[in-house]
């Protein structure tokens, strides 16, 4: 939807020989005469925006290089740093491909079928986006971890998952679960079945009515969902920091070793290594900009 | 030519579209596995704790504490973000100003920053030595480490929620209702409470409630700001990491369980006046 004034213009027949008209043009309702309260509300909506937006991030560069070029270097390449770099990104990668699948097949699975227990399936899936990630992260601990019942039966064939890799990964999926169905449900839903049931009736089998008809449909809401998800993902802190266990080099995400940092009180290494997922949150915040306005 | 089209009788007519079962299939095999089986283990480790046990965990006053904390933040906290969400999204729906697309975009910062940051920022920002806790300290008002400063970090998570659902309904608001309240007299001030809000209520219902749940569920940002201070400014999400790492398992299940249930109850409870608010207004 265009964000101008939308101005329409009509023909008036002024000699009234059903001929020759000149045209009018409507304008849009002027604004007000007053445009204090406008520039009022943009000044309090701006003030309010930097203070509790802008100056956190104001906040992190300043810190990170507050002792020199040189000390963000050593902060950012250290060895601790790029292999919870190299986790973060795992995991998050991880849980976008996972939660891709699974959002496309739910989404199609809601939108295109009628079945009874269809809203419960949606509430359900909903759920891991209302519970506090802390209890995400307790839920794995009592499911998989040395208390939990599946336990006994981990230990026997040594795989570990709590305080491991897996377990990080694994509360990372579940906390980004809904976000890529999520999108991809309302277009879905709104785009109807009609198309689909042609395709089939003409004979079209499964994979291609996919691949031509409901792929096409959901292009940019997919890759907003994607971008959601990773921005979710990266950041995880909560879930995260219940299951890993906090080993250095081992099971430590990036916003983990960004606490550690932070709680040693080496504050400016924390907000060096914050920098970077500051960065990578403004390259998130650009994608999704971008993704908006081609959708319009 | 001839080719088979597969169709899956049921109840409710025959399904042309296929696909029913492989997608049925794949989602209830994940959503088992991933979300539904690890939520059950709440539910069997809660069942192992005595009732007795349970009751006097959960209304021990350190835990209630922390649920006052919990909730009564992120009420607040809600309350402001439908304040200042309704004028954002009013500003940015009906003004035209330079840097009005810059605004729009970073509405979602809170979305796509990782909590950890967020919370290191707000605690820096709002200490006593803080640019703006500094400030405030010469007026002997202290920010972090209150609940005031656990109230502004749930603020900052939950800024997007009521922007972004008022905005669409702001945007698709048909202009002929207020046209028809200025020709009947009304003034500006008038026409925006009892014309234009009554239709936002059910969108700004609607963020409340996410931002509520977002604020009451919220670790990474609050923990730094709260300090943790028992009875104070420990917010439940943190109670709960506190017996986890005293190995207080069960403790921790109880606390929990009740905050699971106490949240579902709130959601409902929203949902269930969102629903019954559309009722009584046009489709």
């Amino acid at each position: 939807m265009s964000e101008k004034k939308k101005q329409r213009m009509y023909n008036q027949d002024v000699s009234g020989d059903g001929i020759h008209s000149i045209q009018k043009v409507i304008e849009p309702p002027r604004e007000s005469s007053r445009p204090v309260i406008k520039y009022m509300l943009i000044g309090v909506s701006v003030l309010f925006l930097f203070v509790m937006l802008i100056l956190p991030l104001i906040v992190v560069v300043v810190n990170a290089l507050g002792d020199g070029w040189a000390a963000y270097q050593e902060a950012v390449l250290d060895e601790y740093t790029v292999k919870a770099l190299m986790l973060t990104l795992l995991a998050t990668v991880t849980a976008v491909a996972v939660n891709t699948i699974f959002g496309i097949f739910s989404a199609y699975l809601l939108s295109k079928f009628y079945f009874r227990g269809r809203q419960v399936l949606a509430s359900l899936i909903d759920i891991p986006f209302s519970i506090s990630p802390v209890i995400a992260g307790l839920v794995f601990i009592l499911t998989f971890g040395n208390i939990g019942w599946m336990g006994d039966f981990l230990k026997a064939h040594d795989i570990k998952i709590v305080f491991a890799v897996p377990g990080v990964v694994l509360a990372t999926i579940f906390v980004t679960f809904p976000f890529v169905f999520r999108e991809l449900f309302p277009v879905l839903n709104a785009q109807g079945k009609d198309e689909e049931e042609a395709a089939a009736l003409m004979g079209a089998g499964g994979f291609t009515i996919f691949r031509r008809i409901t792929f096409p449909h959901i292009k940019w809401a997919l890759l907003y969902g994607v971008i959601l998800c990773t921005a979710r993902a990266m950041g995880e802190f909560g879930a995260v920091s219940v299951i890993s266990g906090h080993l250095r080099g081992k099971t430590n995400t990036l916003p983990l070793h960004v606490e550690i940092l932070y709680n040693e009180f080496n504050t400016t290494a924390a907000f060096a290594v914050s920098s970077i997922l500051v960065l990578l949150a403004v390259l998130i915040l650009i994608a999704r900009n971008l993704v908006e306005w081609k959708k319009k | 030519m001839e080719q088979q089209i597969v169709k899956v009788k049921n109840k409710k007519g025959v399904k042309v579209i296929p696909g029913f079962g492989l997608s049925l299939g794949v989602t209830l095999a994940m959503l088992g596995c991933l979300v539904l089986i690890p939520l059950a283990s709440i539910f069997i480790s809660a069942a192992q704790l005595s009732f007795g046990e349970f009751i006097e965990t959960v209304t021990s006053r350190q835990v209630v504490s922390g649920y006052i904390v919990s909730f009564s933040c992120a009420f607040f906290a809600a309350l402001i973000n439908v304040v200042f969400g309704v004028i954002l999204a009013w500003v940015l729906v009906r003004y035209e100003f330079p840097g009005k697309r810059l605004m729009d975009g970073l509405i979602e910062l809170p979305f796509a920053l990782p909590t950890a940051v967020a919370g290191i920022s707000l605690t820096y920002l709002y200490s006593d030595q803080g640019w703006i806790g500094g400030l405030f300290d010469k007026i002997g008002v202290k920010i972090a480490y209150t609940r005031i400063g656990i109230t502004l970090a749930m603020v900052f998570v939950g800024i997007p929620f009521v922007v972004r659902a008022v905005q669409p309904i702001l945007e698709k608001l048909d202009r002929q209702y207020e046209e028809a309240a200025a020709m009947l007299g009304a003034g500006k001030l008038y026409t925006f409470f009892r014309v234009i809000l009554p239709e936002l209520f059910p969108a700004m219902l609607a963020g409340f409630g996410l931002a509520l749940a977002r604020g009451i569920g919220e670790y990474g940002s609050v923990v730094f700001i709260a300090g943790n201070i028992p009875y104070k400014t420990q917010i439940a999400p943190l109670l709960i990491m506190t017996k986890l790492e005293q190995y207080k398992y069960a403790d921790a299940t109880a606390i929990a369980l009740v905050l699971l249930v106490i949240s579902f109850l709130l959601m409902l409870v929203i949902n269930s006046v969102q629903i019954y608010m559309q009722r009584f207004s046009k489709a």
